[in-house]
């Protein structure tokens, strides 16, 4: 039994599904485990914005009552209007989003899988810890889902206080929802931060032999830079919101004016950590959307320098630009011009990433599969949502802006049209290579088509309504918002039958996909080292170490 | 196992630990919710306590796990360094959590809020705030802070350079008794406070800063206990003790984010 490549399967079936799932120490089994979790809280997640969509589709309040939230309106009964369930939505959606969705997947789930597979490590430098990283993450979900139904604000169950937790909001809110909240957000942030640590260890520790630095494939660089975000500003999260727990229950007064404290404070910490929050969510994306226009066009990447030089640089620049999300609380006008500039200094890198994404595809010979038209999906929207982020990063237009549905816009065309999908055309990508069997291309093309259109539907009016200045997180709006936020509806609907679609697809695929055993199934160079491996890979990989030649295609480079 | 490993990285074997850490962690802090928060009725420690009990028990079984895969030769010079690797950065996400105590501090004994404000300025300390005097137990604890750390060198030197297990074993013992004695006099200078936890800012800041350094002191006394029983065993080596190397790196640091406090909060915020 020397040659693993030969023997994919021997090994998982010793093991008892306990062991294999419970006990792993495997970073192939812990990536899968994050995505079917990801997986099943977005779609909590996303059953949120149905409903909150569902209520805005008209005037009035037709759904969430204090007499009962419905699915079905009835115009003939009575509807008292349920505030506080509203805002329970918008919080719980934007947690379970910000938290325990996205960067489980991208980071956790394919930074995991990859990563390793990537730099020809035959696993992560701490395998234990990289399940205990898994395991807190479930765990915090888990306080997260109980304080969805512990007695929160209002007498009624959960807390309405947003996402972000502002005191002095999150500080009053009534009940002891508030606090699992609290460490629901403790317990996913130590597992991010041992995720961390892990990340930047197995880089730094295992690359394969001869790969230098400037030699790793992209995917690894991006999850090196994420993890570094992670390190740095997830424990000042931890500390501010210990600060809201000790307001809460000791008396403290760190954001309570009355005791000489200040709610602005609590604002520049979580900020400190938000900004490189939505970088985290959005850079291993950059990653995976490299590698699949290059792979789909057929040529190497264009610039490989500059796109690693634009990670880290996107990576710094993020530390240095939190107050741009609070323009409206009374900054000095010096403050506000610095964090302006330096939010604006970030397109430059950024548009090295997409121009250099347009000179990859510029003279290929493109193959519009699937995982591309994600990847091509994603360069069209995450460029408009950046566009949107440089008119809103302009201090004075935030006046106008802030607090409107133009931010809901521009962080939903940038997070749930960008990083989502990122998420997509990964899992397209590669769910043959995990799984060993391939989806029916056109299932794949139909999920993205009717995502692509239901998103733009959704996200793109709110634009409109924003700029005719309706407010956020409002659960019933002025008879003047109605046409935009009935098309608005639709298209979350759509999108929704969509990930329902989607869902469909990837079972199918498990189950009865076409049997793929080829290495390199997409065809071209196999630029990186997870073509090199058997579909699917055995479980353990490179136990003898790859060699420069498999994977260095430009050796003068 | 079937395959043949042809690297020096570490494999590990399948472990119940993590899976049993993640589910104490929840039942702790689910419990501490029930125990701490105004909202519920019957507040009681022992859901936490459980949960704690659980958590200490895989921390336990976890490092022992550890120390025995070290003792089999698991830990090769690469994986060493990938272990150094892992406890830097460990420290540096400490560092962070720190910022935010600090950052809290600074704000507002730079920018002091008092009524009318942001219009009119605070003062700092606030109004009735009597503080401590740096130069009385503080300044006593900074030095035994700084002893014990002259202390891990000297046993750090004495296994490195000459493998004087005497040395080693006296050197620990010294630290860890410093490192008692600190949070020993850190306790009486608490309840001497002439100042309350709740209700002022002062008060807020002060003790959660110094709380949570305290409470790593208690972390680092425990790491370096660990290590001192340790050389007793004999398990040491000038060649192999990246535990003792860890905790080393690890009381320096409580030891830097002392010094930080003392001259800021102490010294320059009195």
């Amino acid at each position: 039994m020397a040659d693993a490549a030969t023997h994919t399967h021997d090994h998982h079936e010793k093991k008892s599904f306990f062991v294999r799932w419970f006990m792993s120490t495997n970073h192939k089994d812990i990536g899968i485990l994050y995505l079917f979790t990801a997986a099943v809280v977005g779609f909590v997640s996303v059953a949120f914005t149905v409903y909150m969509r569902m209520e805005l589709a008209d005037p009035g309040v037709q759904y969430m009552c204090l007499e009962g939230a419905r699915l079905f309106a009835d115009p003939g009964a009575e509807c008292t209007p349920n505030g506080h369930l509203w805002n329970v939505m918008i919080t719980y959606h934007g947690v379970l989003m910000m938290f325990f969705v996205v960067i489980p997947a991208l980071f956790g789930g394919f930074g995991n899988y990859f990563m390793p597979l990537h730099i020809g490590a035959p696993d992560m430098a701490f395998p234990r810890m990289n399940n205990l990283s898994y395991w807190m993450y479930v765990a915090g979900t888990s306080l997260g889902i109980a304080s969805l139904l512990a007695p929160g604000g209002n007498d009624q169950l959960g807390s309405g206080v947003g996402w972000v937790l502002y005191p002095p909001l999150s500080t009053t809110e009534g009940g002891f929802s508030m606090d699992l909240a609290i460490f629901a957000v403790h317990l996913s942030g130590a597992s991010s931060i041992l995720g961390a640590i892990n990340m930047i260890t197995t880089f730094l520790n295992m690359r394969a032999p001869g790969m230098t630095l400037f030699k790793v494939p992209l995917f690894p660089w991006s999850i090196f830079v994420t993890a570094w975000l992670i390190l740095l500003s997830l424990p000042v999260l931890a500390g501010g919101i210990t600060m809201l727990l000790t307001d809460r229950n000791f008396g403290t007064t760190f954001f309570d004016p009355a005791g000489g404290g200040d709610p602005v404070l609590y604002q520049h910490i979580l900020w400190f950590f938000g900004h490189p929050e939505v970088y985290m969510i959005i850079l291993p994306g950059f990653g995976i959307i490299s590698h699949v226009i290059s792979k789909f066009s057929n040529k190497p990447l264009f610039g490989y320098l500059p796109m690693v030089w634009a990670l880290i640089a996107i990576g710094f620049l993020g530390f240095v630009v939190w107050a741009h999300h609070m323009y409206t609380v009374g900054m000095s006008i010096s403050q506000q011009s610095y964090f302006m500039l330096a939010t604006m200094v970030i397109a430059v890198p950024t548009g090295v990433k997409v121009f250099s994404w347009i000179a990859t595809m510029w003279g290929g010979s493109i193959e519009f599969k699937t995982p591309m038209l994600w990847a091509f999906g994603f360069l069209f929207l995450f460029t408009v949502g950046g566009v949107t982020g440089i008119v809103l990063s302009q201090a004075p237009i935030d006046r106008a802006y802030h607090d409107t549905y133009y931010v809901v816009a521009h962080f939903h065309y940038v997070m749930s049209l960008g990083a989502v999908f990122c998420i997509f055309a990964g899992i397209y990508y590669w769910i043959g290579k995990m799984s060993g069997r391939q989806y029916p291309e056109w299932a794949g093309k139909l999920h993205f088509w009717t995502m692509f259109v239901g998103a733009n539907l959704t996200f793109f009016p709110q634009h409109f309504l924003g700029r005719q200045g309706m407010p956020r997180r409002y659960i019933d709006y002025p008879e003047a918002f109605a046409y935009w936020n009935k098309l608005s509806s639709y298209g979350a609907f759509l999108s929704f039958a969509s990930f329902l679609f989607f869902i469909g697809v990837v079972f199918y695929t498990l189950k009865w996909g076409k049997r793929v055993s080829e290495e390199n199934y997409w065809g071209g160079e196999a630029e990186t080292l997870e073509w090199t491996l058997p579909t699917p890979p055995p479980e353990h990989t490179f136990e003898t170490l790859p060699k420069q030649e498999d994977w260095d295609k430009q050796p003068a480079h | 196992m079937a395959h043949e490993k042809n690297h020096d990285y570490h494999i590990l074997n399948p472990s119940v630990w993590p899976f049993l850490g993640a589910l104490s962690g929840f039942v702790m802090l689910f419990g501490l919710t029930i125990w701490i928060s105004p909202a519920v009725e019957n507040n009681h420690p022992w859901l936490f306590l459980i949960g704690l009990v659980g958590v200490l028990y895989v921390m336990f079984g976890w490092w022992s796990d550890v120390i025995r895969e070290g003792k089999e030769g698991d830990h090769t010079p690469v994986v060493i360094i990938g272990l150094r690797y892992g406890m830097l950065m460990f420290i540096l996400s400490e560092v962070m959590f720190f910022a935010a105590w600090f950052w809290t501090f600074f704000k507002h004994a730079m920018y002091p809020m008092t009524e009318g404000s942001p219009k009119v300025d605070g003062v700092w300390p606030p109004e009735g705030i009597e503080t401590f005097d740096p130069w009385g137990l503080p300044l006593i604890n900074t030095l035994i802070l700084l002893c014990s750390g002259m202390a891990v060198t000297w046993a750090h030197h004495a296994l490195v350079h000459e493998n004087n297990r005497k040395d080693v074993i006296n050197g620990l013992a010294l630290a860890v008794f410093l490192g008692i004695m600190f949070t020993a006099f850190q306790a009486l200078e608490y309840a001497e406070a002439p100042f309350d936890f709740a209700g002022n800012i002062y008060g807020a800041s002060f003790f959660m800063a110094t709380g949570f350094h305290g409470f790593h002191v208690i972390i680092g006394t425990i790491f370096l206990l660990v290590n001192l029983i340790r050389a007793m065993k004999g398990e040491l080596s000038p060649e192999h003790h990246v535990g003792f190397e860890a905790a080393a790196w690890y009381w320096h640091f409580v030891d830097v984010v002392w010094l930080f406090l003392f001259g800021a909060i102490y010294i320059w915020g009195s």
